[in-house]
């Protein structure tokens, strides 16, 4: 494909970087990513990709918005509430960037649907709010070898890591097992700083480009841990477990499981 | 100076930067190693960043040359991909 002249114009400043360039432009509008959850680190990472100019976004979240998502969740607006948050989410980032598609689901992901649904795109980015559906798109994205950049945040805190099937670590490499729910704060216990989100959420769509154009190090074998009150971030090194449940040469989780447990939705 | 062989030519006149350096860089980028580019251009600044965002970039810059009261030639040679 050769480009137009809104595009040179659009990604201008991509192309000039020596690690883009028109070839590596090229490759983010190919690119196809699917986000799990459009919520407060979906719609950063949306935002960024379709900013980015990544041509296929697919992004699955059940919920509609609701006035307390705002304080955070950036690709919706006042007007938007009670609307689903794919379809939200759809109009913001195609509104911003018209080379983008944007395949919106409304469903719950689930071990019935998950395959089917990542089988096709490039790379996996979890932007979910639950251990269930964590530990679910880790196994499914191990099975299935793609690439998945998982991002997580709480109160004043982030994480973010990258996992390569089969080159790093995967996520039961650093917690084997779900923690039981009575450890995961409720909800009332779980707020968060807004603007936290879009920094993991930055950080995720940054490893995401990186990925598609093979350019620089990434969060493989590695967990990022930024503290917003110290402004701190820690890189703690994760070793790929030989005995891992799911990536390791002899798994004992061979087929997805049902995760769900009596956790508290945040 | 030997003459050298000219593989393609842009017309970038009217561009201003960035646009000057994208057009010549995707232009190169289409290229093979070894081939040369011809860049005709009119704005002033980039006859001064183009060469040196072309040897950032990893190419050889053979040639800038004033060819009037307006317009610049810049002549570059593709080294690596």
């Amino acid at each position: 494909m050769e480009f137009t002249e809104d595009q040179l114009q659009r990604y201008s400043r991509h192309i000039i970087l020596p690690e883009v360039g028109g070839k590596g432009q090229k490759k983010i509008l190919n690119a196809k990513v699917f986000v799990v959850g459009a919520g407060g680190l979906g719609c950063p990472v949306g935002y960024y990709l379709a900013a980015a100019g990544v041509g296929t976004i697919g992004m699955i979240d059940n919920d509609t918005v609701e006035l307390s998502n705002l304080q955070r969740q950036i690709a919706h607006n006042t007007k938007k509430i009670g609307v689903h948050k794919v379809d939200s989410a759809k109009d913001t980032f195609e509104s911003l960037n018209p080379d983008v598609k944007v395949i919106g689901i409304k469903e719950r992901i689930s071990k019935d649907n998950i395959i089917d649904l990542i089988k096709d795109y490039d790379i996996v980015v979890d932007g979910s709010d639950n251990f269930p559906t964590r530990y679910l798109v880790n196994d499914a994205c191990v099975m299935l070898k793609k690439p998945l950049v998982s991002g997580a945040i709480l109160r004043f805190e982030g994480q973010v890591t990258t996992i390569l099937p089969g080159e790093g670590h995967c996520y039961r490499c650093l917690f084997e097992e779900m923690p039981p729910p009575g450890l995961v704060p409720s909800c009332q216990e779980a707020g968060v700083l807004g603007a936290i989100t879009g920094v993991v959420g930055a950080l995720q769509a940054t490893e995401v480009l990186k990925l598609i154009l093979g350019k620089g190090d990434i969060l493989k074998n590695t967990l990022l841990i930024y503290d917003a009150l110290k402004v701190n971030f820690r890189r703690v090194k994760v070793p790929k477990n030989p005995d891992c449940p799911v990536c390791s040469e002899n798994p004992t989780i061979t087929e997805l499981q049902d995760y769900d447990a009596g956790y508290c939705r945040i | 100076m030997e003459e050298v062989k000219i593989d393609k030519k842009i017309n970038i006149k009217g561009l201003i930067c960035p646009y000057t350096f994208v057009k010549s860089k995707i232009a190169i980028e289409d290229m093979e190693v070894g081939e040369v580019l011809e860049i005709l251009l009119d704005y002033e600044e980039a006859s001064r960043s183009i060469p040196k965002s072309m040897e950032d970039h990893g190419h050889k810059v053979l040639k800038v040359e004033k060819i009037n009261d307006t317009d610049w030639t810049i002549v570059v040679r593709k080294e690596k991909e």
